[in-house]
């Protein structure tokens, strides 16, 4: 999408970029993108569930380095803020919450593995073959006016591509209101369902932080 | 070379100033906290009125075994302490003191977004000490944590949002050239929303839930000794120091006062933010901790609406005068 934007100033001359003299940008994206590609590939091999979110976060940050070296600054604090700071950290909250053992999961493996990465390859062949059809001789020019500036991203977003931006948004509010929905739903079978002993469990999410004792030290009994 | 100095140099400042300025808020805390209380404080260290008992504190910790648990996570609780710390060192950066250029590390074109993305990471810290430990306390600490991060960070960052709709910037510099005076009473809620929000984002009391020692003993930091130890108290003042510096600079008009414009900015800057420190010491001396339910309470119930009724007044007062 950002790549997309018209007013970006493409440099359609590719015949003065040599891909045997990199610049030291080239080589630092290159780089970056190498560590960002192999911490995702032990996000989703490592047999350690909390290292795979860990990893996860390596991983995003990556993206967000590569997003500041082609001057989208504003996108890579956002990609920080959105994905570091918030979904990692539901992640993680998710899977303390739930099953979070120190050590391998012997379980953290999945039977559909070969058509998990079926998928996977064909999406990727996908994106890749799309971008580089659409992008092939363009390069951005890293040395003019900062092409992801905060202005040049909320002008284009808000001229250029406001309707994709607003069903967007549509989207997630629809989101939101089905999650609640489903949520209030499940509570009220819950409550027509006999009572448990514990009623405060019904009503408060917080003491069932301490039913679930899956955590390796609670299993090993007090020490 | 000259810029390679002055990059240096403006890294070695900002560097003392994390050192130092952490310290000094730590040490009035004793001191006020002590006061508030009809006590002294500590009175021996160094000699004058004890103003060198985090120093002494400081080679206490260096000088315990740094204990990690048999049963812990080995690399994940000994990289936990740096993931919380680094972040503030990071924001320390871009916060401008005053109005020339100067006056602050590293002019950033997306400053708000960098200071609140840069400030979310930290908590990770608390996360990956709080599961790495292998214990229950810590990670009870861990849970509660994460939690109140979720609850926290959307009010934070919907009152920081109505400043940069106000000034028409992201940048940090960039909203203080924008400030005027009347400013101060018309942000007032989205103040009082970021600086309530920060507290709770950095677990002071009266939000310390997650750390709440007499229920969880610490929670995340339960297993912690010694200098890593020491590292997460830093963490804690460093946000301190980063949380006022933040207020001060998006609503209370940073270098901005009523005389001295020129030369003397820093000065305003460094004082608002050290009568904002004072409250937050004030309150930590002042009132009880808040239950859990009641943290997610004050948070979904109360400072979201406020926060989002600052925007639709900022909102509607920006089409008005413009």
């Amino acid at each position: 999408m950002r790549l997309a934007s018209p007013e970006m100033p493409l440099n359609l001359a590719a015949a003065q970029h040599g891909f045997l003299s990199p610049t030291g940008v080239e080589i630092a994206f290159l780089l970056v993108g190498l560590v960002t590609f192999g911490a995702a590939l032990v996000t989703v091999t490592t047999r350690q569930l909390v290292h795979a979110a860990l990893w996860l976060v390596v991983a995003l940050g990556g993206l967000a380095v590569e997003y500041l070296l082609l001057t989208a600054e504003f996108i890579a604090w956002v990609q920080v803020l959105i994905y570091v700071g918030s979904v990692v950290v539901l992640l993680l909250f998710g899977l303390m919450l739930t099953r979070a053992p120190i050590g391998r999961s012997p379980d953290a493996d999945s039977g559909n593995r070969w058509a998990a990465l079926t998928v996977a390859v064909a999406a990727a062949v996908a994106l890749v073959w799309v971008v580089v059809d659409a992008f092939r001789t363009t390069w951005i020019d890293l040395n003019g006016p900062a092409a992801g500036s905060t202005r040049v991203t909320g002008e284009s977003l808000f001229r250029h591509w406001v309707l994709p931006f607003e069903a967007l948004s549509v989207l997630l509010l629809a989101a939101l209101v089905g999650a609640i929905v489903l949520s209030r739903k499940a509570k009220a079978e819950s409550e027509s369902s006999p009572p448990p002993v514990n009623s405060r469990a019904v009503t408060e999410s917080s003491p069932s932080v301490t039913d679930s004792g899956i955590h390796p030290v609670e299993q090993e009994g007090a020490r | 070379m000259n810029d390679a100095l002055d990059v240096a140099l403006r890294l070695l400042v900002v560097f003392v100033v994390f050192l130092t300025f952490p310290l000094i808020v730590g040490q009035t805390e004793h001191k006020v906290m002590a006061h508030m209380q009809g006590r002294l404080g500590p009175m021996y260290a160094g000699g004058f009125h004890g103003w060198a008992q985090l120093i002494a504190d400081g080679v206490k910790f260096a000088q315990k075994e740094d204990v990690v648990p048999a049963g812990a996570d080995r690399r994940v609780f000994q990289l936990a302490p740096a993931v919380a710390l680094l972040p503030y060192l990071l924001v320390l950066l871009a916060i401008p003191i005053g109005p020339s250029e100067g006056a602050v590390g590293q002019v950033l074109d997306a400053g708000v977004f960098f200071v609140l993305a840069v400030m979310g990471v930290g908590v990770l810290g608390s996360l990956m000490a709080g599961w790495a430990s292998a214990n229950k306390f810590s990670l009870l600490g861990g849970l509660r944590t994460a939690a109140q991060l979720l609850a926290y960070e959307l009010p934070m960052l919907l009152a920081a949002a109505s400043v940069a709709m106000a000034a028409g910037t992201v940048s940090l510099p960039g909203i203080l050239h924008a400030f005027h005076w009347w400013w101060v009473p018309w942000q007032i809620v989205g103040a009082v929303v970021f600086f309530v929000a920060g507290l709770a984002e950095l677990q002071r009391p009266p939000f310390d839930m997650p750390v709440a020692d007499s229920e969880i003993i610490f929670g995340a930091y339960t297993e912690y000794t010694g200098l890593r130890f020491a590292l997460f108290l830093l963490a804690e003042y460093a946000g301190i120091v980063v949380l006022c510096g933040l207020t001060t600079v998006l609503f209370l008009g940073g270098w901005h006062g009523p005389w001295g414009a020129d030369g003397l900015g820093w000065v305003w800057t460094l004082l608002k933010a050290a009568i904002l420190a004072f409250l937050v010491i004030w309150l930590r001396v002042t009132y009880p901790r808040l239950r859990e339910d009641q943290l997610q309470k004050l948070s979904w119930t109360l400072l979201v609406p406020l926060s989002l009724a600052q925007i639709a007044l900022t909102g509607i007062v920006k089409v008005v005068i413009s």
